[in-house]
């Protein structure tokens, strides 16, 4: 059966610069003398660490857990000794550092006992929370836990398993050659994926550029019929690999904004995940994943199978760096991906390629002149220079009413600009101030409650108390109106007079501080009083 | 806010404001040969005119703004707005009115509104319609289309001097365009059969004697435009499409007193303004939606200005009066944003 594909709207064709990195196969990376693993290598919490300093571990041993839902384990690539916990530049759009455990190969790789799981006869959950201890996230780019994405939640049923091998971004390649060097494990990861879901039936989507990918996955497919596995080839264009344009290409559902693709019974991985979770089965954590080192400051670029926390320069040394070239060292594609600032940050879990571009002077940027150019390629249908122009007013309401949230930062639009104008920038940057004006009218909205609460608090104290006193009163006139008998108040006042008396008496007493007076001194006391009694008399 | 810190995407098309403006020049080209060729070096005259008039109004407008002069002089936006308005213009007519009409266009309609981008009306169509209501006369004194004409000297001692060769009078050479010929005669109660018969062939094979070879080249040049992308489709098909519409209703309903939609596609303004007038990116319509409402808009007025306005040709006007729409198209014609129901 021929699947109807449809389009979305825009999108680019882009000078693929890949095969410049697809003429060897995968070679495995040589372990370098110190890796640096991050906390954190994927979307949600970081993991805790497990280990101390000295401590020796092995290969694939958890070194850090999770200990909140969205996150998920971090395991030693290799075996050696934890030299220390520190912060480490990280390989993060901000250029921030964070908590890395440092770990000192000993160049032996000893392995924890990896056993193979009876994955077939294990139920959904189980199999999560299996992929999860593995470590396992999504590995084309964004790094969201896998277990998450693998649960439909209760009352979505999953009627398609979409894996995503579109790989849309120019010079990547791991996905394809991944494809083409392990279509079996793939395969089998899928079901593996399948199983977990209870989806009904799964597709295997590739850009139609990747014939050998292709091919290679339809042969290893014969071999695993009868199952219901689709392998469809579709056009090369920017950004078909993005979660949502593939899956209206494939199935032609639109996926709501505001909704994930599990709401109208579709779950979207990437090969390289599907892979990884067959290793999981195998008994063996996410420690390692094919990058691609590639650009043209390297001169054999090629794909490779790194461990996770092997610093980038590294890599790039291993393909024939030149280290006098002014580079942009990128992780990530070209469209997509973010500049790195030091060369040492390490290889993580969505670490898909490592681009170094000779650095070419930026061309200033002109004012716009409204061609459009960006409306006619926006694949979410936006109106960019609209975008634009709110941004730099930094009209906050009016961005959103144009839809600003719903920009998946592709930079099809700021690729074909006339005006060489970094619009993705601006959305960015609109976007963070829009997160950070929440963020402050949320803390303005609880500060006005506390201030309102305790306003209510005194106003509502000052009531009771009128109102306690207003009882009192009338209890009184109340009281007040009910005795006739006057001997009684009459009484009553005489005693407390009385009381008063005797209070004052002996206030009286007390002032005289005559405790501790020699003799002469009381005569002339008494002396005094006599006389005072006689004068008052 | 530093947009210049570099983020992605770290690739560019290559494509530039300078590129665009650039095609749009050269394919004017054949157009102003067809119009050279049968109107004579009045156009040579106007541009030699026009455009050191615009690069130097521009120069003066930046440095009293305080602008980088170099990026914006070498960026063709001038030279196009001069070009175009000077395209525009009589062929023989005098030098200060390619002068002014160039700096007024420049200084008042593109500067003073904040330079390249931010202009809301076509600088060239303003500094026409200036012209056009403050010097009615020179601007509608043309010239017969014929293959032979005043020599270049001649034509240039004109435009300095207002002088003509000997035994020539400016009433004995010039003559008005069709579009005003038709205009006036239809308001004599002539037929289309009468005036055509009057003038000896007047429309020619489809627009008038010369105009329609004029236009056809202007056609072909924004056909290339199309071609290479430096323009889309909506704008022209939409003005073309609307005024054949509007004419072939109007002349159904009355032949005689109408002239035929091809007459209205390949005379006056036609071509030169759906491909290369209407288009400015920076005064038209960015929806695409919008832009076919934009240039539906433009074939309309044109239409309307020619047959019952005060003008032979509406095409300036009916682009400024587009212009001043282009808000609010933009805002009623948003497109629908992926994952959203139509609202």
């Amino acid at each position: 059966m021929k699947r109807l594909l449809r389009h979305f709207h825009g999108g680019l064709r882009l000078p693929e610069h890949k095969k410049i990195s697809m003429q060897e196969l995968i070679s495995e990376a040589p372990i370098p003398p110190r890796l640096i693993l991050p906390l954190q290598q994927h979307i949600g919490e970081p993991a805790e660490s497990l280990v101390s300093i000295g401590e020796r571990v092995l290969k694939g041993q958890m070194i850090a857990e999770a200990k909140s839902f969205v996150s998920v384990p971090v395991h030693a690539s290799t075996s050696g000794r934890i030299i220390c916990i520190e912060n480490r530049p990280i390989p993060h759009p901000s250029g921030l550092n964070a908590p890395c455990i440092i770990l000192e190969a000993d160049g032996k790789d000893e392995t924890i006992d990896m056993q193979a799981h009876d994955y077939h006869h294990m139920e959904p959950a189980e199999l999560r929370h299996l992929l999860r201890d593995a470590g396992i996230v999504g590995l084309g780019g964004a790094g969201f836990p896998s277990f998450i994405k693998l649960n439909p939640g209760p009352g979505n049923r999953v009627n398609t398993l979409l894996l995503n091998g579109a790989e849309c971004e120019p010079y990547i390649t791991c996905d394809a050659m991944l494809m083409q060097q392990r279509p079996h494990e793939i395969i089998k990861g899928l079901l593996v994926m399948k199983q977990a879901l209870q989806a009904e039936h799964c597709i295997i989507a590739v850009e139609d550029n990747k014939r050998l990918a292709y091919t290679t996955l339809v042969n290893a497919l014969e071999e695993h019929q009868p199952h219901k596995i689709e392998i469809i080839q579709v056009p090369t264009l920017y950004p078909t690999g993005g979660e949502k344009q593939l899956i209206k290409v494939v199935t032609g559902v639109e996926v709501p904004a505001n909704n994930r693709p599990v709401n109208v019974g579709i779950v979207c991985h990437n090969v390289a995940t599907a892979a990884a979770v067959y290793d999981a089965t195998q008994g063996q954590p996410l420690i390692s994943r094919v990058v691609t080192v590639t650009g043209d400051a390297v001169k054999h670029p090629r794909n490779l199978q790194v461990r996770f926390g092997t610093p980038f320069r590294f890599l790039l040394d291993q393909c024939g760096f030149d280290e006098r070239a002014e580079i942009d060292l990128i992780m990530g594609g070209p469209l997509m991906g973010f500049k790195i600032a030091d060369q040492q940050v390490p290889v993580i879990k969505t670490s898909n390629c490592v681009l170094s571009l000779k650095r070419e002077p930026r061309r200033p940027a002109m004012p716009c002149i409204r061609c459009a150019d960006c409306v006619l390629v926006c694949p979410v249908q936006l109106l960019p220079q609209q975008l634009y122009w709110y941004a730099r007013a930094q009209d906050f309401d009016r961005i959103q009413d144009y839809h600003l949230f719903d920009c998946i930062e592709c930079g099809a639009c700021a690729y074909v600009c006339p005006s060489h104008i970094p619009l993705v920038n601006y959305y960015r940057f609109a976007k963070t101030e829009i997160w950070a004006q929440e963020e402050e009218k949320k803390k303005a909205d609880l500060a006005r409650q506390r201030h309102e609460f305790r306003q209510y608090r005194l106003e509502r104290g000052k009531k009771e108390n009128e109102e306690r006193r207003q009882r009192k009163k009338e209890l009184l006139k109340k009281t007040g109106n009910k005795s006739d008998d006057r001997d009684a108040q009459k009484t009553a006042i005489e005693a407390a007079m009385a009381r008063v008396q005797a209070r004052r008496a002996e206030q009286e007493q007390q002032r005289k501080n005559t405790d501790n007076l020699n003799l002469a001194q009381k005569k002339v006391i008494e002396e005094i009083e006599a006389r005072r009694k006689k004068t008052n008399d | 806010m530093n947009p210049g810190i570099s983020s992605s995407p770290f690739l560019n098309s290559g494509n530039s404001v300078p590129r665009i403006m650039l095609w749009v020049l050269l394919a004017l080209i054949p157009g102003m040969l067809a119009h050279i060729y049968f109107f004579g070096w009045g156009l040579l005259i106007n541009l030699g005119i026009a455009i050191p008039t615009a690069l130097a109004s521009e120069a003066l407008m930046l440095r009293l703004r305080q602008r980088p002069i170099k990026p914006f002089l070498s960026d063709y936006s001038a030279i196009l707005t001069a070009t175009l308005l000077a395209i525009a213009l009589p062929p023989l007519a005098p030098w200060w009115l390619a002068f002014i009409g160039t700096a007024f266009a420049i200084i008042i309609a593109k500067q003073l509104y904040g330079g390249l981008g931010y202009n809301p009306f076509n600088p060239a169509m303003v500094g026409y319609a200036m012209l056009l209501i403050a010097f009615p006369r020179e601007m509608t004194t043309w010239l017969p289309a014929q293959s032979h004409h005043m020599a270049f000297m001649d034509s240039l001692r004109y435009s300095l001097f207002e002088v003509l060769p000997s035994g020539h009078n400016i009433d004995s050479i010039s003559m008005a365009t069709p579009m005003d010929i038709v205009k006036t005669r239809l308001g004599l109660n002539m037929t289309i059969d009468e005036i055509n018969a009057q003038f000896h062939n007047l429309f020619g094979m489809l627009g008038g004697r010369g105009w329609e070879w004029v236009n056809l080249m202007f056609l072909l040049g924004g056909m290339l435009l199309i071609f290479i992308r430096v323009i889309s489709w909506h704008i022209p098909v939409a003005v073309i499409g609307s005024l054949f519409s509007c004419a072939l209703v109007f002349q159904l309903a009355d032949i005689d007193a109408h002239a035929s939609p091809l007459f209205h596609l390949f005379s006056g303004a036609t071509m030169l303004g759906a491909f290369f007038i209407a288009t400015d990116p920076i005064s038209a319509a960015t929806t695409l939606r919008g832009r076919l409402y934009y240039g539906a808009g433009i074939g309309i007025f044109t239409y309307i200005i020619r047959t019952w306005g005060g003008y032979p040709d509406g095409f300036a006007f009916a682009v400024l009066l587009m212009n001043m729409a282009v808000p609010t198209i933009d805002y009623y014609t948003q497109p629908r944003v992926f994952g959203h129901q139509d609202d």
